[in-house]
């Protein structure tokens, strides 16, 4: 059970985003940046498929992924709150995904080792994925910081607004502390120095502050969510459950 | 290209093999492409090893599937087992395969240094699928597929699409 819950752990963070990248889908600015924005939620969701098909065969009786991805409830998702944050605009989308996509690939760096063959191979694969999605991402905060005052000024808020969930990448569940004992999980406790260092170096070169606000808001990883997540559910969910057992 | 890259084919299924193209580069077989590590028959049954391009490629699925109906056109059953690992590169594309891609008007991926110089706007190396010409830039990171970027030629004014390296 450590197992599954640490699989959903790094999952749910892939699919609750692509998720949310995906309600941009003929609503980006341009038709590149929507183009793009589609094509790393689809990395994401195909990462989600290969970590929910292995964690259906660890629970048996018959389950998929689809019961994986579909039919838990809001309670049962183990994703950070950065990934559920809204669209509230394009920095926002921006930051949101700068800010995951530095911790996504220092993630991916380590649990390319991990003692888990399956998980091993999701990372291997991932990591040529996510360093795309991170260039992205770090091209338009430096491209939005640096750019006119209202773009600099609107991703100076968006930071300093999800500033406050990027402590919560970095807690440990207890299923968490049983994968790393195991040599099966990565400890992201160890990997926070790393991270804002990087986060750091971008913001500065995009000539934005790095916040110093030391409040930070937690719960995802235990199931406790902001009150975004019940919508994204509803729609994610929807087909699953008007038309039960279909395929996605 | 290392042991660990090469594929292992049973000489015999090629030609059904070579009948199943990628759905959305038509001109590709999957054996162009790279993306069949093993086939092989084991009591009657072929069985293949399938690996996606990226994680999230939609094609995966109905390679499988046409994979399973030209087997079965000949009266022989399939199973699919799709693997992750080792991860899929961009140098298991043929040159065959390289070859019609540039055809079809898809530029094919450069290597790895230079691939990453014209991603990052450094370097103008992607020739024109339409006029030959290098005078060509990168429009976006992302195209019309997770595995391509979008350029503009800048001497025909012609958008086409790059094979991105992938390693």
């Amino acid at each position: 059970m450590d197992l599954y819950n640490y699989i959903l752990g790094i999952a749910d963070n892939s699919l609750i985003l692509g998720q949310r990248l995906g309600e941009l889908c003929g609503h980006g600015p341009n038709l590149e940046t929507d183009i793009a924005i589609t094509n790393i939620s689809l990395d994401l969701i195909g990462q989600t498929r290969s970590y929910y098909q292995y964690a259906a065969k660890l629970v048996g009786e018959g389950k998929t992924e689809d019961d994986v991805a579909f039919l838990r409830l809001e309670r049962e998702y183990r994703n950070v709150l950065l990934v559920e944050q809204p669209n509230t605009n394009f920095g926002y989308v921006m930051a949101r995904q700068f800010l995951f996509d530095v911790y996504h690939l220092i993630l991916m760096e380590k649990l390319q080792y991990s003692e888990d063959q399956n998980l091993m191979a999701v990372a291997k694969k991932g990591i040529k994925e996510v360093s795309y999605h991170k260039r992205f991402s770090s091209d338009w905060i430096k491209r939005l910081g640096d750019g006119t005052a209202e773009s600099h000024g609107k991703i100076q808020e968006a930071i300093d607004d999800l500033w406050r969930f990027t402590d919560e990448l970095f807690q440990l569940t207890d299923s968490d502390k049983a994968m790393v004992e195991l040599g099966v999980g990565v400890d992201v406790s160890e990997l926070k120095a790393e991270y804002y260092t990087q986060v750091s170096q971008i913001l500065e070169e995009a000539t934005l502050t790095v916040p110093e606000s030391k409040y930070f808001t937690k719960g995802g990883k235990e199931g406790i969510h902001t009150e975004h997540m019940g919508f994204i559910l509803s729609e994610l969910q929807y087909m699953q459950r008007t038309f039960p057992n279909m395929k996605w | 290209m290392t042991l660990a890259d090469k594929a292992n084919i049973q000489d015999n299924l090629r030609s059904v093999l070579e009948t199943v193209s990628d759905p959305e580069i038509p001109v590709l077989t999957v054996l162009d492409l790279g993306v069949i590590r093993e086939a092989i028959e084991v009591d009657g049954i072929v069985q293949i090893k399938l690996t996606p391009t990226y994680s999230g490629c939609p094609a995966m699925d109905v390679i499988g599937d046409d994979l399973k109906a030209a087997f079965e056109s000949i009266g022989q059953k399939a199973e699919i087992d799709l693997v992750l690992s080792p991860a899929w590169t961009t140098d298991w594309i043929s040159e065959e395969g390289k070859r019609k891609m540039e055809e079809y008007g898809i530029a094919a991926p450069l290597e790895e240094t230079a691939d990453k110089d014209v991603l990052l706007g450094n370097a103008k190396l992607v020739k024109c699928t339409n006029c030959g010409s290098k005078n060509t830039h990168l429009v976006s990171q992302f195209g019309s597929t997770a595995c391509k970027a979008l350029f503009k030629c800048d001497d025909c004014q012609e958008p086409f699409d790059y094979f991105k390296c992938l390693k």
